[in-house]
C-alpha cells in the first residue's frame, strides 16, 4: 500500500523537478558562457597593455625577435635607461597639472552650460548641442596653423597654461554633452520642490543637482582626465622643453635608426601607470556613472 | 633670539640671491633632436659641455624623426623661436639656408678645422656657397652580406656588385622554409624610407626624377626597369611583408640572421657588428651599394647636422654648443668614454686617417669609400636640374615623394601594376612641380 501510495506521489514530484533541473542547468550554462565571454573581452582589451609591459622587460633584440619571445630573462634595464635619459617626474607633473586643470575648468564651464540646456531648453538648444559636437568632427591638423600662431602671439607656446586651455576647449563639447544627458535624467519636479522651499540657483545646483548626478559627473570628469592625459597631437605641436607632458616623453623614444621597442614600451608603461592607478581607484564611480539612468 | 638669527637669515637670503642670480644669468639653449644612438650619446656627454660652460644650460627636446621635422618646420616658418639648435638633414639645410631661416656658419674658429669635413657633406649642407649647418654624423649606403652563407654556397661578393649580381646571389641564398631570405630592402612607403633606396636604384639604372626642363621622368624606361627589378627582387627573394619593412625592421631581420644581404645606410655598420645587438656580428661583409648601368648616385648621401635658426635668442651660446658637438674634441671624448668605434661616422676626414678607428670599425673603409663617391651635384647619368642623391632638394619633394613611395609599395605588395604605379606617380609629381612653378 505504502509503495503504491508513494509511487503516484513521486511521479509528479519528479516531473516538477525535471524542468527545475533543466532551468538550473540552463542558468549554469548561461553563466559560464557570459563569464567566458566577459573574460575573453577583458583579456582582448587588456592584451596590448600586457604586451607593452612584457616588451618593456625584454632586451631590444628580444623585443624585435620573430616569433615573439614568450620565455626570456626579464630585465629592468629599459626602465633604468628611461630614468637616466629623461626627467620623468617633470613630464609626469606637467601631465598631472594640465589634465587635472583642463578637466576641472571643463567641469566648471560645462555644469552651468548643461544645466541651462537641460532645464531651460529653447528651440535652438538642440542646434547648439549639435554645433558643439560638430567641432569635434574637424581634424585637429586643420586648425594647427591658426592655433599655433595664436599661441605664439599670446606667449602661450610651451606653457602649461596654453596646453590647459587647448585641452579644456577640445574636451568641452563631450563634457557638456555627457553632463546634459545626466541632467536630463533628473525629474524637474525635484528641482521645483527645492525652489518652492526657497533655495536659490546656487543652492539648487550645489545641494541637489550635483549630489543626485554625482556618479555621472565623476565619470565625465574621469573621461575628460583620460582624454587629456592621452592627448598627443597638441602636446607634441605646442610644447618643447618646459610644458611637455608624458605623451611627448613617449614620442622621444621612437627612433628612425636603431632598435627602440623595449625602451619605448618602458616609457609607455611609465606614462600610463599613473592614470591606470587613478582609474583603478575610481572605477566604482566610473561604472556607477556609466550605468546612471540605465535602469529606472 | 631674533638678533642671533638675523645674520644667518641674511646670509641665507644672500646665498639664495646669489644662486638665483647665477641661475638667471645662465643662458638656456633648447635643442631639438632625433632619437638615435649618436644623438643620445651626445645628450649624455653634454654634461661635459655644461661643466666647461657654466653660463649655458642645455634643454633637450627629443622627438620621432617625422614629428621633429614637422615641429621644426612649423617653428622656423612661424619664426616662433622655441628652438635654439635644430637637428636637420641635408634636405632641409640648403632650402632653409636659402630662405635665410638659418644663421650662416661663417665665423668658425680655426681650431674647428672646417676643411676636415668631407667636401660632399659640406656641399650638401650649404646654399649658394654658404655653410648653414654643422654635420654631426654622415652616411652613405652600402651592401651588407653574410660571409658564412656566401662561403657555404661557394659565392664571392665583388667589392662593387651590380644589381643583377645581387639578384643572382639572392636567388641562390633564398631559403624561406628556414626563414633565410635572399635580400632585405626597404619597402615601407615614405620619402626617407623606400624612396631613399629606390631613388638610388633608379640612379643606378640610369634614371632621374626630372629632365632639365623639370618634366617628371617617372614613366621613363629607366624607372620602369628599376621598378620591375625591385618588385621582382624583393617580392620573390625578400622576407614576407616586405612592403612594411623600413630601416629598423630590416636591421632586426639582419641581426637575427634572416637576411643573406641587405642594402642600407652605412651607419648600420656599427649595429650589425655589435655583439650586444647582433646574433651574427662576425659574419658580416661589406660591399659598395650596387650599381647597374652607372655607379653615379648608386649610394646615397645624408648627414644629420646641427643648425641655428635666426629666430633663436641665444645664438652665441647655441654656436658654442654646435661647434663643440661637431668638433674633433667631441670625437676624442666619445672615443674615451665609449670606445673609438663609437665616434660619429661620415663627417671628418681625420676620423678615417686614424688607424685605431680603422682597426676598431671593420665597416670604416667601405663607409669612407662610399662617402667619397657620393656627389649630390652629379648623381644622375643624364643631366638633371636638381641637387641631392636620394632626394631632390626642393620644397615639396617630401610630400610628392611620399605619394610616389606609396605607389612603389603598392606595386611591391601586388595591389597595383608597375605601369599603373608609375603612371599614377608621374601624374602626381608633374602636377606638383607645375603648381610650384618650376616649369615656367
Amino acid at each position: 500500500m505504502n509503495t503504491q501510495q508513494v509511487k503516484p506521489m513521486s511521479q509528479p514530484s519528479l516531473a516538477r523537478k525535471q524542468p527545475l533541473l533543466d532551468m538550473r542547468q540552463a542558468k549554469i550554462v548561461k553563466n559560464i558562457t557570459v563569464t567566458v565571454a566577459a573574460w575573453l573581452v577583458a583579456l582582448t582589451i587588456f592584451f596590448p597593455i600586457f604586451w607593452m609591459v612584457l616588451t618593456s622587460l625584454k632586451t631590444e633584440l628580444n623585443a624585435f625577435s620573430t616569433p615573439p619571445a614568450l620565455i626570456f630573462k626579464p630585465t629592468l634595464e629599459n626602465y633604468v635607461a628611461v630614468f637616466e635619459r629623461s626627467d620623468y617626474l617633470k613630464y609626469a607633473w606637467n601631465s598631472v597639472v594640465v589634465s587635472f586643470g583642463a578637466s576641472i575648468i571643463g567641469m566648471v564651464i560645462a555644469i552651468p552650460a548643461a544645466y541651462s540646456m537641460a532645464f531651460y531648453p529653447t528651440k535652438r538648444t538642440q542646434g547648439v548641442l549639435l554645433w558643439m559636437l560638430s567641432t569635434k568632427m574637424l581634424p585637429p591638423v586643420g586648425v594647427l596653423v591658426p592655433l599655433y600662431l595664436l599661441a605664439r602671439d599670446t606667449s602661450l607656446l610651451d606653457t602649461k597654461t596654453g596646453l590647459t586651455i587647448i585641452y579644456t576647449l577640445i574636451n568641452l563639447p563631450i563634457v557638456i554633452w555627457m553632463i546634459y544627458t545626466y541632467f536630463r535624467e533628473v525629474p524637474k519636479d525635484i528641482l521645483e520642490a527645492v525652489r518652492m522651499d526657497g533655495a536659490n540657483l546656487w543652492q539648487e545646483i550645489r545641494h541637489v543637482l550635483i549630489p543626485i548626478t554625482l556618479g555621472g559627473l565623476s565619470s565625465t570628469f574621469l573621461l575628460s582626465l583620460i582624454l587629456s592625459w592621452n592627448e598627443a597631437f597638441w602636446s607634441l605641436n605646442l610644447t618643447a622643453s618646459k610644458a611637455a607632458p608624458l605623451t611627448a616623453l613617449i614620442a622621444s623614444y621612437s627612433s628612425p635608426e636603431g632598435l627602440f621597442w623595449a625602451k619605448l614600451s618602458a616609457a609607455s608603461t611609465l606614462a600610463v601607470a599613473p592614470i591606470l592607478v587613478f582609474g583603478w581607484i575610481s572605477q566604482k564611480q566610473l561604472v556607477r556613472g556609466l550605468t546612471f539612468g540605465a535602469v529606472k | 633670539m631674533s638678533i642671533t638669527k638675523t645674520p644667518y637669515v641674511r646670509l641665507a637670503t644672500l646665498a639664495c640671491a646669489v644662486s638665483l642670480s647665477t641661475a638667471t644669468l645662465a643662458e638656456t639653449v633648447t635643442i631639438g633632436t632625433v632619437n638615435n644612438g649618436d644623438m643620445i650619446r651626445m645628450q649624455a656627454l653634454s654634461s661635459e659641455f655644461e661643466a666647461a660652460h657654466p653660463d649655458i644650460d642645455l634643454e633637450w627636446v627629443i622627438l620621432e624623426e617625422n614629428v621633429l621635422r614637422q615641429r621644426l618646420t612649423t617653428d622656423i616658418a612661424a619664426n616662433s623661436g622655441q628652438f635654439d639648435v635644430m637637428t636637420i638633414g641635408m634636405y632641409e639645410a640648403p632650402i632653409w639656408g636659402a630662405n635665410d631661416w638659418l644663421v650662416p656658419m661663417d665665423n668658425l674658429p680655426a681650431s674647428y678645422d672646417v676643411n676636415d669635413i668631407f667636401p660632399s657633406v659640406r656641399g650638401g649642407l650649404s646654399a649658394n656657397g654658404t655653410l648653414y649647418a654643422l654635420p654631426f654624423y654622415g652616411e652613405s649606403s652600402m651592401t651588407y652580406y653574410r660571409t658564412d652563407l656566401f662561403e657555404q654556397a661557394g659565392l664571392t661578393m665583388p667589392s662593387e656588385p651590380t644589381w643583377e649580381q645581387v639578384r643572382e646571389f639572392a636567388v641562390a641564398l633564398h631559403d624561406p622554409a628556414n626563414e633565410q631570405y635572399g635580400i632585405c630592402l626597404r619597402g615601407k612607403a615614405g620619402w626617407g624610407e623606400n624612396m631613399a633606396l629606390f631613388t638610388t636604384m633608379v640612379n643606378a639604372f640610369g634614371g632621374r626624377w626630372f629632365d632639365m626642363d623639370w618634366n617628371a621622368q617617372l614613366e621613363s624606361e629607366q624607372w620602369h626597369n628599376a621598378l620591375e627589378f625591385y618588385v621582382d627582387l624583393l617580392g620573390n627573394y625578400g622576407p614576407p611583408g616586405a612592403s612594411s619593412n623600413g630601416f629598423n625592421e630590416n636591421l632586426a631581420l639582419f641581426n637575427t640572421g634572416k637576411c643573406a644581404m641587405w642594402v642600407d645606410a652605412t651607419v648600420a655598420g656599427s649595429f650589425v657588428t655589435d655583439d650586444s645587438q647582433s646574433q651574427v656580428p662576425d659574419q658580416v661583409g661589406f660591399a659598395a651599394a650596387p650599381k647597374q648601368v652607372t655607379h653615379k648616385g648608386s649610394g646615397w648621401l645624408w648627414a644629420w647636422a646641427l643648425a641655428i635658426p635666426v629666430s633663436s635668442d641665444a645664438k652665441d651660446a647655441a654656436q658654442e654648443f654646435v661647434t663643440w658637438a661637431t668638433s674633433k674634441e667631441y670625437s676624442r671624448i666619445v672615443a674615451e668614454e665609449h670606445g673609438i668605434a663609437a665616434i660619429p661616422p661620415g663627417t671628418r676626414k681625420s676620423t678615417y686617417e686614424n688607424d685605431a678607428y680603422l682597426e676598431a670599425a671593420s665597416f670604416a673603409d667601405m663607409t669612407l669609400s662610399q662617402m667619397q663617391k657620393a656627389d649630390p651635384n652629379d648623381s644622375t647619368l643624364e643631366p638633371s636640374p636638381y641637387t641631392g642623391v636620394q632626394f631632390v632638394a626642393i620644397p615639396g619633394f617630401s610630400g610628392f615623394a611620399t605619394v610616389v613611395g606609396q605607389q612603389v609599395a603598392g606595386a611591391l605588395s601586388g595591389n597595383t601594376s608597375v605601369d599603373q604605379a608609375l603612371s599614377n606617380a608621374n601624374r602626381v609629381v608633374d602636377r606638383e612641380i607645375r603648381r610650384a612653378g618650376y616649369q615656367d
